[in-house]
């Protein structure tokens, strides 16, 4: 059995969901290969060669790599792909976008977002927003697999020592062409892997509300995430999104201020450790899930808790 | 320009979903169920399209049970010309729903594919991309904005560090994100036209496509419940938990 990693980056670093990828996949066991393609992504294939348990790095080098383009990442993943038992990568929009097409042509299917791995056939995804999980199994030849990220603690970033090895670009598919990223920039840590999460909801009333939030956020070194009803009502940008149709989100903490706590939202925190709800409603469903529950309003309580904490 | 818009019927998203007793899968008996909010996405953008003269027609697919065709009325409801309906399982996988879709295409030969990116039931998020892949067209995934110039689609895409804009030729398939656009609501006049509107059947076996699941289900089950929680007085009693109980700051 050999399984195949998608490595995702951005032609300098390798991204850190490529690791919970490669402990999902040394669950499954058997030889693990990372792909790594991309434009002048030497660092990053040192760097995924370095990563515990991974045995073997293919690179791609091309400038027909540089962003991802699905296109043109599914040619040169077809043209490894053969051999392996399982081709993975980490459910991200990145390795989202990308492998169904692979499954596709490989006339395969896709379990997406798994959670658990049973056995190197058998995995638990959730469906309905998380508010079912399913067990499903594949006879597939090649299992093409997405991981949830946040259910698999990551593999060692040091400690492997795998060879690179050179793989023929595949050329421009000529379809699509990146023009520009626009991507948030932000001194606090990225919410999908910070362990503090402090989120506002409707209930924050307006955007520049979320400065409040955002002077806790940073005494705690917390990434700050909204619910999708605060995105809608133009509070906040759709990246902070936490939910069924945003981020899932699995911190140490997670703090929900003003969020009531629909179904879609709960889908994308609850698995968090501690989960704190600041809400004046005590009837909120948010309640429910936390374990740690204050009915306050949210304007006196988050200064409070600002100046609580020095 | 003809716009195809497949479009899936299932559990209405303000449903509490039950799973059922013996393991096998979710309660869909006596269930409201309604059109996959993603997917009345897509049909707003399509009628978008078609109300600002780029596209001709707007053809509403949708594959699965008889009551798949209420779905479609909803789409025809809302704006769209035609229905085609494809009777297939509930269950049918996103590859085949995939070959399905390929097959209409070749017949139907449209200049977009617009579609939800993930259905709410299964939450798969691979059946554009799938589509694409096998017609061998480009693919604008998780698109937050759409612009169409010539041949040339622009796409603003969501992904998760922020926000991507690409290029595509067309024809393309394009997978719809949130904050696209606000589907409308169907007004009684245009439900009551809608049930006047074609909506035609097409069987599997006309398609030559072979809708047998890959994968088994083992089984479905509830997840773990959370243990319930405190409810503190203050927010120095909070900070103190948090410190010295749970140690988590």
């Amino acid at each position: 059995m050999s399984i195949l990693v998608l490595a995702e980056h951005n032609n300098a670093e390798l991204n850190p969901a490529t690791l919970n990828a490669v402990a999902a996949a040394a669950e499954i066991g058997g030889d693990i290969h990372v792909l790594v393609a991309g434009e002048g992504c030497s660092a990053v294939a040192d760097a995924a060669a370095k990563v515990a348990g991974v045995s073997k790095v293919l690179c791609a080098d091309g400038a027909e790599y540089a962003n991802g383009v699905a296109e043109n990442m599914i040619p040169v993943i077809m043209s490894v792909v053969d051999g392996y038992s399982h081709l993975m990568a980490a459910a991200t929009t990145y390795g989202k976008n990308i492998l169904p097409g692979v499954a596709a042509l490989k006339d395969v299917a896709q379990i997406s977002d798994i959670i658990r791995v049973d056995d190197a056939g058998t995995f638990q995804r959730p469906i309905y927003a998380g508010n079912a999980l399913a067990t499903v199994k594949s006879d597939e030849a090649l299992k093409v697999i997405t991981v949830r990220t946040t259910s698999f603690e990551p593999a060692a970033a040091e400690g492997g020592s795998a060879a690179v090895e050179a793989v023929g670009a595949t050329g421009d598919a000529g379809k699509t062409s990146f023009d520009k990223s626009e991507l948030s920039s932000s001194d606090r840590p990225e919410l999908t892997s910070a362990k503090i999460v402090i989120s506002g909801g409707r209930g924050m009333q307006d955007g520049s509300n979320f400065a409040m939030l955002e002077k806790v956020a940073d005494k705690l070194n917390a990434a700050v995430g909204a619910s999708r009803a605060a995105v809608d009502a133009g509070f906040v940008p759709n990246d902070y999104q936490v939910g069924q149709t945003g981020k899932v989100v699995a911190p140490d903490l997670y703090v929900a201020v003003g969020i009531s706590g629909a179904i879609q939202h709960l889908a994308g925190m609850k698995d968090s450790k501690v989960i704190v709800a600041i809400n004046k409603d005590e009837e909120a469903p948010i309640f429910q899930v936390a374990d740690y529950g204050l009915v306050d309003d949210l304007f006196d309580a988050v200064p409070a808790m600002d100046s609580e904490l020095g | 320009m003809k716009i195809l818009v497949p479009v899936k019927r299932v559990i209405d998203y303000n449903v509490k979903v039950r799973v059922k007793a013996d393991q096998s899968g979710v309660e869909l008996a006596n269930v409201k169920m309604a059109m996959n909010p993603f997917d009345e996405i897509a049909v707003e953008q399509a009628i978008r399209l078609k109300e600002a003269g780029t596209a001709t027609e707007v053809v509403a697919v949708s594959i699965g049970p008889d009551q798949s065709q209420e779905t479609i009325r909803t789409a025809l409801a809302m704006g769209a010309d035609r229905g085609i309906h494809v009777p297939a399982s509930h269950d049918t996988e996103p590859l085949a729903i995939a070959k399905i879709l390929k097959a209409l295409v070749e017949k139907e030969e449209p200049g977009l594919v617009i579609l939800g990116k993930q259905a709410i039931d299964d939450d798969s998020n691979q059946t554009g991309q799938m589509l694409s892949a096998l017609l061998g067209w480009p693919q604008a995934t998780f698109a937050s904005g759409v612009e169409i110039a010539g041949d040339a689609l622009k796409v603003i895409r969501e992904v998760d560090g922020g926000l991507e804009h690409i290029t595509s030729k067309m024809p393309a398939v394009i997978t719809v994100d949130l904050r696209l656009n606000e589907p409308r609501y169907a007004s009684l006049p245009n439900i009551m036209k809608a049930k006047k509107k074609p909506l035609d059947q097409v069987a599997l076996d006309d398609l030559g496509v072979d809708a047998t699941p890959r994968l088994s289900v083992v089984k479905v089950e509830e997840p773990p419940a959370r243990e319930a929680g405190i409810t503190v007085g203050s927010v120095g009693e909070l900070v103190d938990k948090l410190k010295n109980e749970a140690k988590v700051i």
